[in-house]
């Protein structure tokens, strides 16, 4: 017993990272809470390290307000129960002034009544289902309308497609965001037959008889388009399968709203060239802004293989906006942050600008792009201009209604302007 | 006009984009040191769509490629091949092609470029590869090796031309190998559908009888509920629609079956492993997903470290997952196992505490994100053993391989002295170390062995799925299921566990959806537990007496 008690308190000391725990001074403190252990450190590290990056070069450049900040980095671990627990670490204990994290939709509906009840504020930075609005949120990834709505136009009027294969994982961002899809494209006068859905688990790793259904969904005549919510880890062997059974861009393409350069860095990319996805953001955008960014976040992260990606360029856009606020107002209180924030337009890395807008999302411009051999993607098609984001969407029968305005006098996230009522929640 | 005087008029055609392709694969293959016959410097047009072509947007390289695609100047064959097969590049000169021995040729000019600039490779999307594959299908029809004809008909049955080429009916007429015969009579009869003709139609529903290709069904049917043909071509449309619909019925469940195999074949290959350790030896090892992990990683890293070889790094990779999972295995038995013998619930907890140390150690030494792991050309892509079944070659190796590993396995553990020894510690113990069989020795070969095959199952799932430091999390509990549903100890009960599971998967999933399948399945071995706690074949072993 005792030589097992040994074992597991090293395991246990080894597999926690603890952070320093540090006095706090006269600095601004930066929280971030992503996960970097788990499933979803995968994705979240490089957020993690997109913040530090933000943080280094701001104290470069002589800090805000006369003080330097001071970046902590807290590890939800993949568990949302934890991230709200870390959140009210990060705001009662270690005191931050303002929160960049979470990835998933469900840690952040875990974090949300924190930061309410502590009144913190968070920048999220993943592209996401809408539906939600809260005061002290700022969403800086899209909206469905900056995402979705734009790839099926683009689909629907370039590539002239007559049938929809929405596929997806089975949880909240793919079912909400499906069923926004399925209510424009019966609008648009899509016959029901003509729309495939299906879900599939978590990790999901054998697409076989998936795929071969695509297949025979694909070969009825009709120009055939996949439209991809699949998360993260399941789209390897979905693409994998895809380019086995022989079924090619060319002939049936997938857009994804989950897949950008990181998660092309794990792949073999030669099946996959020309398939699309629909970012706001693409590392291959040809700007100085961009150019810039690549190489200041080449030379932190130390490795000149590392790709940029849209939730970083979120951060950044939100980092910015934040920087900007604080200076505004001169504090970091985060009420009058919060309201200092509406307004705020900053440069983005595709050469335009991002505002902030009354419902706490911002303007983006809506990029296409097609997977090329070498992991990048060539942009194929933009929105003219920037699409303001969109809370709740004018798609589902319980939102159309409903707007979110943090200004006075309405000062709701969820306003029936039927009813005249703010609801009083924020989700 | 007969088909014969069509044939004359075309005749030349015919000839000429022969010739041209030819004189294409010389001048791709082969140092291009002359440029084609008949081209002297460029024309206006060729010049300026070759300059609208370089166009950093892709909406005016679109265009530009549809006018040079419907020019029908004969560079553009030679173009459209170096585009396909990636060879055109950017240089700040303008467009060259760039030959494999690393020659260039000038795009406009079509003549050998001394000294080329650097550049990087032409961007194409999806609406150009589509004009490329087009404005070449004819010329790969008309002339090259049979493969690529085959497939550039088969292209033309999947997107047929809305009406004959005549340059198929004359090659019709003078080409004699009976496969591309068949396949030009198909692309042509395809057309004829839409003719109109009656007599005509029914030729073509003869010809396409046994045709499987979704195009071909979906123009009978088309046909078949046309009110305006005539009713003997609707009928005879309805007949042949009727005999390819009951052997796509059989197509299908063919394709499950195989499936089914694929699936299976995983499921056994994660679980064979673990038959050794925790069926064989009563051990809970929760770090045994994490034994495929590093199997899938030393495939990663055979393949950085000769990436030459790509067609054979898997071959490397096998014997080399195998040791370091051995080894780590080894060591995991000799530190953490062995001490704590008869005491499951502490070798479950300590093997899981392992398992997050050896996750979050692969995350520190590889990264958090997922690796590149390519496959071998003969794992990719698909054939079809019946006409219309399309099955994939990667799970075939899968199925095969997996079939190898337990054959071996079982051969190990009946024919060989370590077989035997494993045998008699797993049965008896105290009676096997009374007759002089090393047991704390067996134990630790028994733990490698079973920790090496996890490693060889790493290899395979490489191919598959992600390779990243969650890999393992993803097949543990798949793993313990099949394992428990077997039979604790028994290999075969193992091997029998994770085909059944597989087939009974992908039955459900058509009907039922991924998600519910899986719960279906789930609650299927619970209650199956419930009334069969031993499993499908009970065996007599430590773990059953404990």
């Amino acid at each position: 017993m005792k030589n097992s008690f040994k074992m597991m308190s090293i395991a246990t000391a080894l597999a926690l990272y603890v952070p320093a725990c540090l006095a706090a001074g006269d600095t601004i403190r930066v929280g971030v809470l992503h996960s970097l252990s788990g499933t979803m450190a995968i994705s979240e590290t490089t957020l993690k390290d997109t913040v530090l990056m933000m943080v280094e070069e701001q104290n470069k450049a002589g800090g805000l307000l006369g003080k330097k900040l001071e970046a902590v980095v807290v590890d939800p671990a993949s568990n949302w129960p934890l991230f709200a627990e870390k959140a009210r670490e990060l705001l009662e204990k270690e005191k931050v002034d303002v929160v960049f994290g979470c990835w998933t939709s469900v840690s952040r509906k875990s974090v949300l009544p924190v930061f309410e009840e502590l009144n913190g504020l968070l920048f999220y930075p993943v592209q996401y289902e809408g539906e939600e609005s809260s005061r002290n949120i700022f969403y800086t990834g899209a909206a469905p309308n900056q995402q979705a709505i734009p790839a099926v136009d683009y689909l629907m009027n370039d590539l002239s497609v007559k049938r929809w294969v929405l596929a997806g994982t089975d949880y909240v961002y793919p079912r909400t965001t499906n069923k926004i899809l399925e209510a424009y494209l019966k609008a648009k006068g899509v016959a029901a037959e003509d729309i495939l859905i299906n879900y599939t688990p978590f990790g999901h790793a054998d697409w076989q008889s998936i795929v071969a259904d695509v297949r025979k969904f694909g070969s009825a005549g009709k120009k055939t388009a996949v439209v991809s919510t699949i998360n993260g880890d399941a789209n390897v062997p979905f693409y994998k399968e895809l380019a086995n059974q022989g079924i090619k861009a060319t002939d049936i393409p997938v857009v994804a709203f989950s897949v950008g350069e990181e998660e092309l860095s794990g792949l073999d990319t030669k099946p996959l060239v020309g398939h699309l996805a629909a970012w706001n953001y693409f590392q291959s955008v040809e700007t100085p802004e961009n150019a810039a960014f690549i190489k200041r976040w080449k030379s932190f992260i130390k490795d000149d293989k590392r790709v940029t990606n849209d939730p970083m360029e979120a951060h950044y856009i939100g980092f910015k906006m934040w920087v900007k606020a604080v200076e505004k107002v001169g504090t970091t209180d985060p009420t009058k942050v919060g309201e200092a924030l509406i307004g705020v337009t900053v440069p983005n890395l595709t050469g335009g600008f991002a505002t902030m807008f009354q419902n706490h999302h911002l303007s983006k411009p809506v990029l296409i792009g097609e997977i090329q051999e070498d992991g990048q993607f060539a942009i194929v098609w933009e929105t003219p201009d920037v699409v303001i984001g969109d809370a709740w969407s004018n798609f589902l029968d319980g939102s159309k209604d409903i707007v979110a305005d943090w200004t006075f006098p309405i000062s709701c996230g969820n306003f029936n302007i039927r009813t005249g009522k703010c609801s009083g929640q924020s989700q | 006009m007969p088909i014969a005087d069509r044939a004359r008029m075309f005749i030349n055609t015919c000839t000429w984009v022969r010739i041209t392709f030819l004189a294409l694969h010389l001048l791709l293959s082969l140092a291009p040191r002359a440029a084609l016959a008949g081209t002297e410097g460029g024309t206006d047009a060729w010049v300026d769509a070759i300059r609208r072509l370089a166009d950093r947007s892709l909406r005016e390289r679109q265009a530009a490629l549809e006018s040079l695609v419907r020019s029908g100047d004969e560079r553009v064959l030679v173009l459209l091949a170096a585009l396909e097969e990636g060879r055109v590049v950017e240089t700040p000169e303008g467009l060259v092609i760039r030959a494999a021995d690393g020659a260039s040729i000038d795009v406009v000019s079509m003549q050998p470029v001394a000294k080329a600039a650097e550049g990087r490779k032409f961007t194409l999307n999806n609406h150009m590869r589509t004009l490329i594959a087009d404005g070449l299908v004819m010329a790969r029809v008309a002339g090259g090796d049979r493969a690529a004809r085959l497939q550039a008909l088969e292209a033309m049955l999947a997107q047929p031309p809305a009406s004959v080429p005549p340059l198929l009916i004359a090659l019709l007429e003078s080409e004699t190998d009976g496969a591309i015969r068949r396949a030009l009579r198909a692309v042509i009869a395809l057309s004829d559908l839409g003719s109109g003709d009656p007599d005509r139609q029914l030729a073509a529903i003869t010809v396409l009888a046994d045709r499987m290709q979704p195009q071909v069904h979906n123009r009978l049917s088309a046909l078949a509920a046309d009110a305006a043909a005539d009713a003997r071509v609707r009928a005879a449309a309805e007949a042949a629609l009727r005999a390819l619909d009951s052997r796509r019925q059989v197509n299908a469940v063919l394709e499950t079956v195989y499936f089914g195999l694929g699936l299976g074949a995983v499921l056994a290959l994660c679980a064979i492993g673990l038959a050794i350790t925790f069926g064989v030896m009563g051990v809970i090892n929760m770090a045994h997903g994490e034994m495929m992990m590093l199997g899938a990683y030393a495939t990663f890293v055979v393949q950085q470290t000769m990436p030459g070889a790509l067609e054979y790094s898997l071959l490397i990779a096998l014997p080399a997952a195998f040791l370091l999972a051995a080894l780590t295995g080894l060591a995991i038995e000799w530190l953490v196992v062995s001490r704590l013998y008869g005491r499951p619930l502490e070798t479950l907890l300590a093997t899981f505490g392992l398992s997050l140390i050896l996750q979050q150690g692969v995350r520190s030494a590889f990264g958090a994100t997922n690796r590149a792991v390519s496959s071998p050309a003969w794992m990719s892509g698909s054939f079809s053993p019946i006409d219309g079944l399309d099955l994939t070659w990667g799970r075939l190796y899968v199925i095969i391989f997996s079939l190898v590993v337990f054959v071996v396995l079982s051969l190990i553990l009946s024919r060989t002295g370590l077989g035997l020894q494993i045998r008699a510690v797993a049965q008896n113990r105290q009676m096997a170390r009374a007759l002089g069989v090393p047991a704390r020795r067996v134990d630790a070969m028994t733990f490698a062995l079973g920790s090496g095959i996890a490693g060889l199952a790493g290899v395979a799932l490489s191919q598959l799925t992600n390779v990243g430091p969650n890999l393992g999390q993803a097949y543990i509990v798949d793993a313990f299921m099949v394992v428990v549903f077997g039979g604790v100890g028994s290999l075969w009960g193992t091997l029998v566990a994770g085909f059944s599971l597989g087939m009974l998967t992908k039955f459900l999933e058509p009907s039922v959806g991924a998600v519910l399948g899986k719960v279906l399945v789930l609650l299927g071995i619970v209650v199956f537990i419930q009334r069969y706690p031993r499993g499908l074949f009970p065996m007599r072993g430590r773990s059953v007496e404990a």
